[in-house]
């Protein structure tokens, strides 16, 4: 009894969760405009989508933005997080953490308002007329990816023996060989998966990009939002799709990688 | 023994953590060749003591010399050094060869005469035929093997080891003891070894250095350690000791527990208050008439080789170690040969230890790594 209730409980909540998705993506292979009525199996919205030398265009430039500001963001926030794992207890330390998790827990339309104010502010100051670009895109980007890279990283840190470094050190390499030869390789997974996570979050951001894009470069969010405003046509459908399915293909991925490092883990001991 | 020259010495060494000294004032020097073993408690800083030699601790004051040469400010990786960590440290993602090679990798040696040397050093400790092997999947004994290797292919002058056995259990513990005790003979380099295990320091070392509170209490050759402590706190750390009050009524006479002893001991002052050690195996049990002292037994465990039995003798409690049977509540005599007591000066650690009163088994410590 216990049991087929919590299975119902279970199923309405993936129901829940999935079903708009699901209803998405099956009307992005129907053949008529209509999305009430499934007149037959096509990929013509596909086709029409990939047409369109816009949204190509927007794709490029999404995936451009995110691997750039995923990649600088895991550079920094790798750093950062060996930063902050080499300092001591205390209220530096919560200081540096609170600061660090405020971009991951302020409201997105709060953080890309104050950064559009700021782009706005310091290109006046620098007498550019156009002060929101492609650049201003990525900082934004960097900056909402550096925590979720930093949570990664930290815990992977932690974990490594402290006595690693010394002892390569003991062995007569220098500190920064011993940080490249043995410290890195233990916090790989989660630089990797720091990375996946700050890649599919710059992926489908929309709030903070919508605040600090420049009028040239157009994220694909971005073009689906302006999309809307016009008719809702089945090639968005299409494009949703695309991108729900990339997103669902790394989160599976980044969760291998973990479940593998838990096993390397579980064996070690 | 003979004079060795001296390979390391630390003068005045002071290390202070969060306001807190760890290390105080503490002067030692290592000469070639030797087997050093620095004995404690957990905390007392001898696993400092071992960083500082190391480098990865700077003192806030004092100076380390190698041979001559001040060794302040001198970086871990410019120390001719090497260390076997508590839990080695291994490269959890390099396998046994490249573990072992990583010291000549890092000097750049040619590939060539560092599979030689590998080779050389697995048959060492006699691990032929593991270069492959991924280092997680060793044993804790052959992890431990490994740990030697990779130190000793640098063939440095001095290895520290910092508390290398605890992770193994008891048989392992006693194989590796012989083992290390070995390697250092085979190659004749000095030893620096840290624990807290004393029964290891005394069958392996040339020297025990005894800390406690970032002091050295005693340095001395592991027989004079046992048989001539040089306060409570030494005698009781190493081996089981009554210690008892007592006053020197003269030279080679003791009075304690009510009765005056023989002894070997001299150059008190008369009537000086003095710290008397019996160790337990030292007390003969007799009947209360031929008997010294006499008392009640308290308590009986069996140990295997011998009995532990505790006397009640006029409130103090005393621990002896007889191979005879006793019952609780039996009175027995108490005889104490000569040689039997050692005599110490009061010190700050008198009256502090040696009573049984609330004697029960004690729990080995099993490792320090709170210190650091």
């Amino acid at each position: 009894m216990k049991k087929t209730l919590s299975g119902i409980f279970t199923a309405v909540i993936y129901i829940f969760l999935f079903a708009p998705l699901l209803v998405m993506v099956f009307f992005s292979f129907n053949e008529s405009k209509s999305t009430s009525v499934f007149s037959g199996f096509s990929l013509r919205w596909y086709r029409e989508l990939f047409a369109s030398s816009d949204t190509v265009t927007a794709l490029k430039n999404t995936l451009i933005l995110a691997l750039l500001s995923a990649f600088i963001a895991t550079l920094i926030g790798t750093a950062a997080a060996v930063a902050i794992s080499k300092m001591k207890r205390g209220a530096a330390r919560s200081a540096v953490m609170t600061v660090t998790n405020i971009p991951m827990m302020n409201p997105d339309i709060v953080t890309g308002v104050s950064m559009m104010l700021l782009f706005v502010f310091v290109g006046r100051l620098i007498g550019s007329a156009t002060s929101l670009s492609f650049a201003t895109l990525l900082i934004a980007h960097i900056t909402f990816n550096l925590p979720y890279v930093i949570l990664n990283v930290l815990p992977k840190l932690r974990q490594t023996d402290r006595h690693l470094s010394e002892a390569a050190m003991d062995l007569g390499s220098t500190p920064l060989r011993a940080f490249f030869n043995v410290v890195l390789p233990q916090a790989y997974s989660g630089i990797l998966s720091g990375f996946l996570m700050a890649f599919t979050l710059s992926l489908d951001d929309f709030v903070i990009s919508y605040y600090t894009n420049g009028a040239t470069f157009q994220t694909l969010p971005l073009k689906i939002f302006a999309m809307t405003k016009k008719t809702v046509k089945p090639d968005m459908y299409a494009l949703s799709s695309v991108i729900f399915v990339t997103v669902l293909v790394l989160l599976v991925v980044s969760n291998l990688i973990g479940n593998n490092q838990e096993k390397k883990a579980v064996r070690k001991n | 023994m003979e004079k060795r020259k001296a390979l390391i010495e630390l003068k005045n060494i002071t290390v202070t953590f969060d306001g807190e000294k760890v290390l105080d004032d503490l002067s030692l020097s290592i000469g070639d060749g030797e087997f050093v073993t620095l004995l404690g408690s957990s905390g007392c800083g001898k696993t400092t003591t071992l960083r500082i030699i190391a480098g990865f601790t700077e003192p806030d004051a004092g100076q380390v010399f190698f041979g001559s040469k001040d060794m302040n400010g001198v970086p871990p990786h410019k120390r001719e050094v090497n260390t076997i960590f508590q839990r080695y440290a291994l490269f959890p993602h390099y396998n046994v060869y490249d573990n072992i090679a990583y010291g000549l990798r890092v000097r750049h040696i040619p590939e060539a005469e560092i599979k030689e040397q590998v080779a050389d050093m697995l048959r060492l400790i006699n691990m032929q035929g593991f270069e492959k092997r991924s280092v997680t999947k060793l044993s804790g004994g052959q992890q431990q093997r490994v740990a030697i290797a990779r130190a000793l292919i640098l063939k440095p002058k001095v290895l520290l080891l910092d508390e290398p056995l605890a992770a193994l259990d008891l048989k392992l513990r006693k194989d590796m003891q012989n083992e290390l005790k070995n390697i250092q003979k085979q190659l004749g380099i000095t030893f620096i070894y840290v624990t807290h295990d004393q029964e290891e320091a005394l069958s392996m070392s040339d020297t025990v250095v005894v800390m406690n509170q970032g002091k050295i209490q005693q340095i001395g050759t592991p027989v004079d350690i046992y048989n001539e402590p040089q306060n409570a706190f030494v005698a009781d750390f190493i081996g089981e000791s009554n210690i008892l009050d007592g006053v020197m009524k003269c030279d080679f006479e003791a009075v304690f527990a009510g009765h005056t002893f023989r002894c070997l001991d001299s150059g008190f002052s008369e009537g000086e208050a003095v710290d008397v050690v019996v160790r337990p195996e030292d007390v003969d049990i007799t009947s209360p008439e031929n008997g010294m002292v006499e008392g009640v037994v308290t308590s009986v465990t069996f140990r295997g080789v011998h009995f532990e039995i505790i006397v009640d003798i006029g409130g103090f409690k005393w621990m002896i170690q007889t191979t005879d049977e006793h019952r609780e509540g039996d009175r027995v005599g108490l005889f104490i040969e000569p040689d039997a007591i050692h005599i110490m000066k009061k010190s700050e650690y008198s009256g502090l230890y040696g009573d049984y009163s609330s004697y029960s088994d004690e729990i080995d410590e099993l490792s320090d790594t709170s210190e650091e």
